[in-house]
């Protein structure tokens, strides 16, 4: 069980209760960076790098400053600097190259990469974004990186003789980042794993990786795991092994019909569950979300439970993806008094006197 | 030699103007999404993405034309997402991949809705020959979907059959039509259900007036599934020779297939593009190691749906296909 959630508590927290808010990651980027990104790619324009960096910096204070208005305890910087969870890697990383874009869902796309060589690391990916993020808040940051399992699974692979060889080349580069994550002061790392909903059957092999990936990481780093859309009865309780702190799940997006699934087996490590759903562009009232942080204490008790929105934000108009922060962060404050109070029965999470 | 007709299972990647334009005209949340309703800025755009597709089918030499499914926002649940008894409700995984469609939960008795015949009689006004329809298999359209409604697997399933049999019957002339049944490999039927799911087939195959192929993909079926599709009245079974070609192998071997054949010969969900050559020598090889079966015909073809693809290689790939006969031929 670990024991590294307290450093995120703010030092005047108005409560004895605490439920640690966060965000997945991703958040709408500000209209004037989708046109500086259009600027940097058009050869005629005098848009360049440097510019780039700027526009980029800007949004990133931007939105981390609206993370920490909306009352977040843990923030990050809604990802301003990447363009897509695997594209970004990618880039950074030598071995890919890109064709073009293809379909998640609806019209959601992004450049799938092709491995056309044997991945090498090349240059830093995150160290840069941590800092600058790190500099400009006053909250604890939260760093999201796509983890080596999706990275393969969600490339074309060309060269490997199987997935499974590239996803494990890949956790070493994953595992060099972090490490110089943790040396610059991380002490909250998420790996991003939609693809393990995805085939239940490489769950060994996504274990392997997080081995790889933790390896020589400090205790007191803060490590979550966010899965999201897929058939979670097909991964639990198996999952339960990997070496992380935190689960990060979306259930809001199927109205907690999922939920059964991890009352059936002890949940043993911290839940981080998504009380918001990323893809309805309605701001859900506080007495809805203050519902749904209900349901987290049928899987675990308060002191093990983070308050997060389903998966990043990054597609819902601003101020929507704004409204939601905001009231799950007040939700959260409501829950913590009631707990405080002794006014919520905290259900099947309930301590037991053994 | 088999007579080899080079086609696709459909469901191509929007081309990239397509995908800025919908995008900017749709949106992107669940509620954007195609329901039936959309309008005239958004039809149109659509017109355009589909006479693309022909033109460019035509112009790589393929022997089938589909009309490409461009507007299928829910992959191959599309058909029931646009009907009137269907609520969408939240996004799921489509199978195994990166992508997800709206849940379709059937609420009502389902009625054809005429959606798919109107498609292919756009694309038919430029195709003179060679229309290719391509539906789901009730099995696969069922197993994605939520029976809210009818409340019985059985019932159920051939509620969608009979669905699926009235779309058909609006449907124009076309050649050949493709039931693709990936949910036959994914989540196979059980005991009993398989002789169902086989049923069903065959009773949305009954309503085609066009050769009919139950396409499987993403691996093999279990010999007892595969047993029983051998009972359904289809022209053809497709089998994925990219992913799975021993079990496929071993399914033609030990049970026989029908007369005609079709082989997911091009990997649809990858960037490296086979040369044609290496596709007709994939042909000669099935051909070769089925030395009980006697093809009439060879529908060669691509092993998946192809909008996983970005579209550089999904139209390579078109062109190596449609080359292939040439391949053939020399050989």
């Amino acid at each position: 069980m670990s024991n590294n959630r307290d450093q995120f508590r703010p030092e005047n927290h108005p409560h004895d209760h605490f439920l640690l808010t966060t965000v997945v990651g991703s958040y709408k980027k500000p209209k004037w960076l989708d046109r500086a990104r259009e600027l940097l790619e058009d050869e005629e324009a005098s848009f360049d790098e440097e510019d780039w960096a700027e526009a980029t910096d800007d949004a990133a204070r931007l939105i981390t400053e609206e993370h920490e208005r909306s009352g977040l305890d843990a923030v990050v910087d809604g990802e301003m600097r990447r363009n897509e969870m695997v594209e970004y890697f990618a880039h950074l990383i030598e071995g890919y190259e890109f064709n073009g874009r293809v379909k998640v869902w609806g019209h959601n796309y992004f450049d799938k990469p092709s491995v056309v060589e044997e991945v090498e690391y090349d240059q830093e990916w995150l160290v840069d974004e941590f800092e600058f993020t790190d500099s400009v808040s006053s909250r604890p940051v939260k760093v999201p990186i796509t983890g080596p399992y999706t990275l393969a699974n969600w490339s074309f692979n060309e060269v490997y003789d199987d997935d499974e060889q590239l996803a494990y080349d890949l956790a070493d580069l994953v595992n060099e980042e972090i490490e110089r994550l943790v040396d610059a002061g991380a002490k909250y790392i998420q790996i991003d794993e939609p693809a393990l909903a995805t085939t239940p059957d490489d769950h060994a092999i996504v274990g392997a990786c997080l081995d790889r990936i933790v390896d020589e990481i400090p205790d007191d780093v803060r490590v979550g795991l966010h899965v999201c859309y897929g058939d979670y009865s097909r991964i639990y309780p198996e999952m339960l092994d990997y070496p992380v702190d935190e689960y990060d799940l979306e259930l809001c997006n199927g109205n907690y019909e999922q939920l059964d699934v991890f009352v059936e087996d002890e949940f043993t490590k911290d839940l981080a569950l998504g009380v918001v759903d990323a893809h309805v562009a309605e701001v859900e009232p506080v007495e809805e979300i203050k519902e749904n942080i209900l349901k987290g204490f049928e899987v675990v008790p308060p002191e093990r439970l983070t308050v997060s929105p389903d998966c990043g934000l990054k597609l819902l108009p601003r101020e929507v993806a704004y409204g939601k922060m905001e009231n799950m962060v007040q939700a959260a404050r409501e829950v913590e008094a009631e707990l405080d109070a002794g006014e919520i029965d905290v259900g099947l999470a309930a301590p037991t006197s053994d | 030699m088999p007579e080899v007709v080079t086609t696709t299972p459909g469901l191509y990647p929007l081309p990239d103007w397509a995908k800025d334009e919908l995008s900017d005209l749709k949106g992107h949340q669940k509620a954007d999404l195609i329901d039936g309703t959309e309008g005239e800025a958004v039809q149109d755009a659509y017109g355009r993405v589909r006479s693309e597709y022909v033109e460019r089918q035509q112009d790589a030499g393929l022997d089938r034309i589909v009309e490409g499914q461009g507007r299928w926002d829910d992959m191959i649940a599309h058909p029931l997402a646009v009907a009137d008894a269907v609520e969408t409700r939240g996004i799921v995984r489509y199978y195994d991949n990166n992508n997800f469609y709206r849940e379709p939960v059937v609420t009502d008795d389902l009625e054809a809705t005429g959606d798919v015949a109107a498609e292919l009689e756009s694309a038919g006004e430029q195709v003179e020959e060679g229309l290719q329809a391509v539906l789901p298999g009730p099995y696969s359209l069922a197993d994605l979907a939520t029976d809210e409604h009818y409340g019985d697997d059985a019932e159920f399933l051939e509620a969608v059959a009979d669905f699926l049999a009235a779309e058909i019957a609006e449907f124009p002339d076309v050649e050949t039509l493709f039931l693709l049944e990936p949910s036959l490999v994914e989540n196979a039927p059980d005991d009993g259900e398989d002789a169902r799911a086989s049923e069903a087939i065959d009773a949305v195959a009954d309503a085609a007036d066009a050769e009919v192929v139950a396409h499987t993909y993403w691996g093999a079926l279990e010999e007892k599934v595969y047993a029983h599709l051998m009972d359904a009245d289809v022209d053809a079974i497709g089998f994925d020779f990219v992913a799975d070609h021993e079990a496929n192998l071993y399914n033609i071997s030990e049970y026989g297939t029908k007369s005609d054949v079709a082989l997911g010969l091009v990997d649809g969900q990858n960037t490296r593009v086979e040369d044609p050559g290496t596709i007709a020598e994939r042909i000669d090889w099935v051909d070769e190691n089925t030395p009980g079966s006697d093809f009439e015909t060879v529908y060669a073809t691509i092993n998946t749906e192809t909008f996983y693809l970005p579209v550089n290689r999904f139209e390579e790939k078109l062109d190596a296909l449609a080359a292939v006969t040439e391949e053939v031929i020399e050989a």
